[in-house]
Parts: structure tokens; sequence; C-alpha cells
């Protein structure tokens, strides 16, 4: 039997009184991947095809290096923020969510990592 | 983990078959969710044949006639009978709905009648909605004020201000959209759904309520408010034609514009 109150239940632990960092936070990585995207799309079908050496000069090119990085780090940032919502939304299992949060966060934070390391050692590289 | 199939005890068999009379001319079936919690037994859909030549126009016409003259046991809620008060709110072809203001006409085929979706289901068509009206009692869906009344009169409103709670005022709280709401289906629990937060932005935007800055406070939660995805369906089956979506949207915008994002 249980004996809490219907109003009890629904008013739980009070409100969280965060959400909108994160609301917003989704919605700018959102239109920062619109020309973002747009950009990487189209200058690597330009290169479809082109030699290693001009591949590489292109990514080093300071403005190209900048804006992929960009690219990289609105998509992780908007991956985990989504990803992480996917997994409140279905994952009610206590130790299952945790778990997926904490790989979450760090997959994105790696890959982060990762790619803005790449980028950094094409452009301190060189461009040969 | 969000659960998608039902439990063994809720599959729900074939039912009983209520032929029309003979000579019944005009002959639609209807096909309706029948669950006694005191018979043990697992739900079941019975399929009444009603002869239309017979019958008034609406959904809630077809389903008295067949309480009144076919079979006694079904139970089903419903008042006004004219979509003002909310009662009758059931899936009908496959879309909540109120029973009342829904046409026959509008559904090919048999008419298929069941509960609200993922509640609880206290007999038949008839849902448990304890837990919606708790959500609805802890929004304080009155007026909060802090300023003294005015001695001689109401507290006034320009014409303005109240063309603001138009969309609004008009919700009955039939659960229709909450009820069509994935979110609300998965985390109702903790997630107010698309009717209480309609309601929450009626007080939000009501210009006479001093108490906005605690209702935005109380409603900023990842999972009071933020489970709502935009998925549209609140505003797609809505029997009042009203848009909660927009409405949750409305409230993230104050949200966020309170604090200068």
């Amino acid at each position: 039997m249980n004996l809490v109150h219907p109003l009890a239940k629904v008013i739980g632990r009070g409100s969280a009184k965060s959400g909108v960092h994160h609301w917003w936070m989704q919605r700018l990585t959102a239109i920062a991947l619109v020309p973002l995207t747009l950009w990487v799309v189209f200058g690597l079908y330009a290169l479809a095809g082109a030699e290693f050496s001009t591949v590489r000069a292109w990514v080093a090119d300071p403005w190209h290096a900048a804006l992929l990085i960009a690219w990289v780090l609105a998509m992780l940032h908007h991956a985990q923020l989504g990803l992480q919502v996917v997994v409140e939304d279905y994952v009610h299992v206590p130790w299952a969510e945790i778990t997926l949060h904490i790989l979450i966060k760090f997959a994105a934070i790696l890959g982060m990592i990762v790619a803005v390391l790449s980028i950094a050692r094409v452009v301190l590289g060189g461009s040969q | 983990m969000a659960q998608f199939t039902l439990p063994k005890n809720s599959k729900i068999t074939q039912g009983k078959v209520f032929k029309a009379a003979n000579g019944a001319g005009n002959v639609k079936r209807f096909k309706i969710y029948r669950w006694d919690p005191d018979s043990g037994d697992n739900p079941r859909t019975d399929t009444y044949e009603i002869d239309m030549d017979d019958c008034g126009p609406m959904v809630l016409d077809a389903l008295l006639k067949i309480k009144n003259e076919v079979d006694s046991t079904l139970t089903l809620r419903r008042s006004c009978r004219e979509g003002i008060c909310g009662s009758c709110a059931m899936n009908i072809d496959g879309t909540n709905t109120l029973a009342c203001t829904k046409p026959i006409a509008d559904v090919k085929g048999d008419v298929k009648v069941y509960p609200l979706p993922h509640m609880p289901v206290v007999k038949d068509l008839v849902p448990d909605m304890t837990h919606f009206y708790a959500q609805y009692a802890s929004i304080k869906p009155w007026i909060q004020t802090s300023s003294v009344a005015p001695a001689d009169k109401e507290r006034l409103q320009s014409k303005e201000d109240r063309e603001k709670l138009d969309g609004l005022y008009e919700c009955i709280l039939c659960a229709c959209c909450s009820t069509s709401c994935p979110s609300y289906w998965w985390n109702s629990d903790r997630y107010l759904g698309p009717a209480i937060l309609l309601q929450s932005y009626r007080w939000l935007v009501d210009s006479r309520d001093e108490a906005t800055g605690e209702r935005l406070d109380e409603l900023e939660d990842p999972f009071r408010l933020y489970r709502c995805h935009t998925i549209m369906n609140c505003a797609k089956t809505c029997p009042k034609s009203l848009n909660p979506a927009k409405a949750i949207a409305e409230i993230k915008k104050m949200l966020a514009t309170r604090q200068g994002v």
C-alpha cells in the first residue's frame, strides 16, 4: 500500500532550477553547425581525389584549421547534449543511466582532445 | 528501460460480438476496449454492431446507446456531452479526442475505442487521473498576488492583456494532449506534460498574477519542463484546437530571456 499523497509524489525533491543552460547550448551549437557543416561538406567534396599534400595544405591553412576545430567541438558538444537527453528519456535503470552519462561525456571529451591535437599537428607540422 | 511491449496480464484478447438486430441496414461496428479489475481476466475488445439509422451522430451517442440498450456493463465517463467538460476523453480511431464531439462519420471502417493511452485503467474506458490532477495542483493554478487588492473593485486587466489568455483559457483539462505525448508516456512521473504546462503558461502571462518569478523557478527543471522535445502530438490531437507546444516554447523563451543568455 502506498500512502504517499499524490501531490507529494509530484512535488518530489522540488525543481532542479536548471535546464536553461543545457537547452540554450543545444540551440547554440545547432545554429553553429548549420554553416560549419555545409562548409566542411563542400570543402571536402572539392578535395575529393586530391593529392595528400594538397589536402594537408588545405587543413594547415589557419582559417581552415580554426573552422575545422570549431566544427568538431560544436558537433561533439551537440552530440553529447543530445545523447544525454536520449538517456534521460529512455534509460530508467539507475546504474545503467549513470554509466551511460559517464561514457558519453568521456567519449565526447576524448573526441575533442583527439581532434584538436590532430588538426594542431597538421598545422604545426607545416604543409609538406 | 522504457517498456515497449505490454506485460502478460495486459495483452488484449478478442472479446464478445454483439450482433445488430435482423433487418438493420446501416450497420457500423464499434470495437471497444474492455477491462474489469474484479474479473482477473486480461483486457479484451468487444465488438458491437450498431444500426446507424437509429443512433445519434457522435461516438458518445453510440457508446451511450450501447450502454443503455446492448450492454449495461460498459463503463465510461461523460457529463456535458458538448465538449466543455472533458470527461469523455478517450482514444478513438487511433487519436485522443472527446467522444462527444467526434462524429462517427469521420471514422472509416470499424470504430476502435480505447481509454487514453499509457494511463492506469480503472475500468473499461475510465483511466485513473489522480497523478494528472496532482500535477495540476502542483502548479498552483490560481492567481497569486503580493500587492494589496483594490478596495472597491476587481483587479483590472487591459483588453490587450486579456487577449494574451486567448488560446489558453479554453483548455478543459481533458488530458488528450498529455496522454498523446511520448515524453509523457516515458517520464510522466516527473514531466508535467503539455496540458499542465499550458495551464502554467496561462498563469505566467496573466497580467494580474504576481508570482511569475516563483512559477518560472518551479518549472526550470530538466524533467518538469525540458522533457518536451517539440514532438507536436499535443497540438495535433487537442480537441479544442489549442497549441500546448507553443505555450511550452513560450515558457522556455521566458526562462532563457530572464537570465540573459
